[in-house]
């Protein structure tokens, strides 16, 4: 069970191997207007390394209600409740 | 070769880390190219980025096209503006038993066939269009098992499963009678996988995604393999370690009676079954040498034990000393005139396969489970590595071929000038035009050789055939025979024709008969066909690469002049009929059909 700042940190460390950037630092706020190569194929595979990691299955409206990083860690960690 | 791309593929660290290894692959110079164009029923973004680094790791730079999502069938049928342009050199079709009208449960045999006939006009309908548009070379998915069966066991009658089978079998027969088109077989990736992981419905319907994700490292990496093979990239030699690689045990220490091999033991029958592999992909055309740590004697010996399948015979290169692996191997590479990228090395023990890896970064080695050889069985078969993407009957005779060099190599140390040696041998060459018959194995040539070749054109068959019937082209084979056998085709020059003069384009020689004079032959050939075309000069073009730095002179020694030089062109070589004199001398009687059979 990882509480919401390792889980943070896990996903800074999927974001960085998928945008192959070892300086790229994400907090809770940060969103596809900030990062400058999340198009729409990045948004699929950030989602679903993000599922393949934590070993969860996140439902379509879920995915779709996505606004930022923190909505995606807080969906983590509900999961793992 | 990247780490991470190596059988057996850890599919999310590929997936996760898929920019970073396309960086890293970028970094080294590719050996060549390739233009594909993907047409999809489902989502082909992933499918392609993944594909790329599998493409890259093999030193192929690809380009891409991708068709609208969804239109495979209309951009196969009617183009686009951006396909014309790409002209692709190898079209893929991502179909998925995602893209099939299923039958109803309802549906009558008839109506199943009625069904599955459409289904394959509709396919063989773009096809044929893809053909007469592009000329280029077709890869197909077949069809996998459905994620759901209607009838539980029933299905394999009268369902799903076998309708799937009728479509993949009418799929397997289009492609045995078509040189240009590949079947991709994802039914068996699908099966390896399994198909709880190789269909996610979630990931279908919010992505479009078919297969999942997770099955794309897989599936793009035999993709791969398959456009390699069709590109000649595929290995052709395997170098096997003997003890606890080919039979249980140390033949040095436990003596013939003491290995372990055959029906006695658990570990022996695994033994007899990994050298049974071995000696089918030996009788398909693969290459095979050993490499051990052992006295010579003591090492063939291990080949007398009645339960060996494989035989002294078998093998192009035999290396049993005590000197280290990596020095052996290249050796091995030099006898059977191969590249070191050209060769797969399996060794039980760790240490030597990492001594090899770190000597000789461009052999293959898999990493194997030492003392388990089905997991050498399954190592092989992960790695792809001598995929084959049409069979031929030159392939077939390869092996016998390897053991005749060995032949023709013992004969040649007793004699005392190299030219007795050549005239003892006998040489029968047949320098002819084209043969409809030997377009697969003149295509497969284009794409392998690297060492002897003038201007390292590559040529997919469809490409050749198109080359060959321009007006005016002289384009002529040479076989060579011997005393000790049949060398099968292996050389393959072709010119073509503006006026007077006649441009070589593409003039190459297979290694295994290198200083044989068969070239000289061959331009013999090709001289007197001009000279009796009224052809006044003969341009060569000589473009060095990394590999043809045999052949710089070759022009020269012909009689050529050589005229101009550009970095981007070549060399330029004239040689004046009538004016210029070629004074080599060959050993060989030179048959060539004076009627040349159009293709």
């Amino acid at each position: 069970m990882k509480n919401r700042i390792e889980i943070l940190a896990d996903m800074q460390e999927i974001f960085r191997d998928i945008f192959d950037d070892d300086g790229l630092v994400i907090g809770p706020a940060t969103s596809a207007k900030d990062v400058d190569e999340w198009d729409s194929i990045a948004h699929m595979d950030i989602v679903l390394s993000v599922e393949r990691h934590f070993n969860v299955k996140f439902r379509p409206e879920e995915i779709a209600a996505l606004r930022n990083v923190g909505d995606l860690v807080q969906l983590v960690e509900d999961r793992q409740a | 070769m990247h780490p991470l791309l190596q059988a057996p593929l850890d599919a999310a660290a590929i997936l996760q880390k898929k920019r970073r290894i396309r960086r890293e692959l970028l970094a080294v110079e590719p050996s060549g190219a390739v233009r594909v164009a993907v047409l999809g029923g489902s989502t082909t973004a992933d499918l392609v980025s993944t594909l790329e680094l599998f493409l890259l790791d093999m030193g192929l730079k690809p380009s891409f096209y991708e068709s609208d999502y969804g239109k495979w069938y209309e951009t196969a049928c009617f183009g686009t503006p951006e396909m014309d342009a790409f002209r692709p050199q190898i079209v893929y079709i991502h179909t998925t038993c995602a893209d099939l009208p299923w039958p109803q449960a309802t549906d009558s045999a008839d109506d199943r066939k009625v069904l599955a006939t459409n289904i394959c006009q509709r396919y063989e309908a773009a096809w044929q269009a893809i053909k007469v548009r592009y000329g280029s070379v077709i890869v197909q998915n077949n069809f996998e098992e459905p994620g759901w069966r209607q009838f539980g066991s029933l299905d394999a009658v009268q369902g799903r499963s076998a309708f799937i089978a009728e479509l993949n079998r009418h799929f397997a027969d289009y492609a045995a009678g078509d040189n240009s088109f590949f079947l991709h077989d994802i039914h068996y990736l699908a099966a390896f996988l399994g198909l709880s992981k190789w269909h996610d419905p979630e990931q279908y319907h919010l992505y479009k995604l078919a297969p999942s994700q997770e099955a794309l490292p897989l599936l793009t990496h035999s993709l791969a393999a398959l456009i390699g093979s069709i590109l000649g990239k595929s290995r052709k030699c395997l170098v096997l370690d003997l003890d606890n690689t080919l039979w249980g045990g140390i033949i040095g220490d436990d003596g013939l009676s003491g290995i372990r091999l055959g029906h006695e033991t658990a570990a022996g029958e695994g033994y007899a079954a990994f050298q049974m592999y071995v000696k089918s992909l030996s009788l398909r055309g693969v290459a095979l040498a050993v490499c051990s740590k052992n006295e010579e004697s003591v090492a063939k010996e291990g080949f007398t034990h009645p339960d060996s399948v494989l035989a002294l015979g078998d093998f192009a290169s035999f290396m049993a000393n005590w000197e280290p692996k990596p020095l052996n191997i290249r050796r091995i590479a030099q006898q059977v005139n191969l590249g070191l990228d050209s060769l797969v090395f399996l060794d039980d023990n760790p240490a030597e396969r990492e001594l090899v890896r770190q000597a000789l970064p461009q052999v293959a080695v898999p990493d194997v489970d030492g003392g388990n050889p089905a997991s050498y069985i399954r190592a092989l078969e992960e790695g792809r590595y001598f995929e084959m993407a049409c069979f031929t009957a030159a392939d077939c005779q390869r092996a016998a071929q390897y053991a005749s060099n060995r032949e023709r190599a013992e004969l040649q140390a007793e004699f005392a000038s190299y030219d007795e040696f050549l005239r003892s041998l006998e040489m029968r060459a047949e320098i002819a035009p084209f043969k409809e018959l030997y377009m697969d194995r003149i295509a497969q040539l284009t794409n392998k050789t690297n060492q002897f070749n003038l201007t390292t054109h590559r040529y997919t068959r469809p490409e050749l055939e198109r080359a060959v019937a321009e007006l005016g082209t002289i384009a002529l084979y040479g076989r060579l025979t011997d005393k000790f056998g049949d060398n099968g085709l292996v050389s393959v020059i072709m010119a073509h024709r503006e006026g007077q003069r006649l441009s070589i384009d593409l003039w190459l020689m297979s290694c295994r008969v290198l200083k044989r004079g068969l070239e000289y032959a061959m331009f013999a050939e090709l001289l007197r066909r001009a000279e009796a075309q009224g052809v006044q000069e003969i341009v060569g073009t000589y473009l060095p690469t990394a590999k043809n730095g045999m052949v710089r002179g070759l022009y020269g020694e012909l009689g050529f002049r050589r005229v101009d030089a550009d970095a981007k062109e070549g060399e330029h070589w004239l040689f004046r009929i009538g004016m210029d004199e070629c004074r080599q001398t060959y050993y060989m009687v030179v048959e060539s059909n004076e009627d040349s059979v159009g293709i």
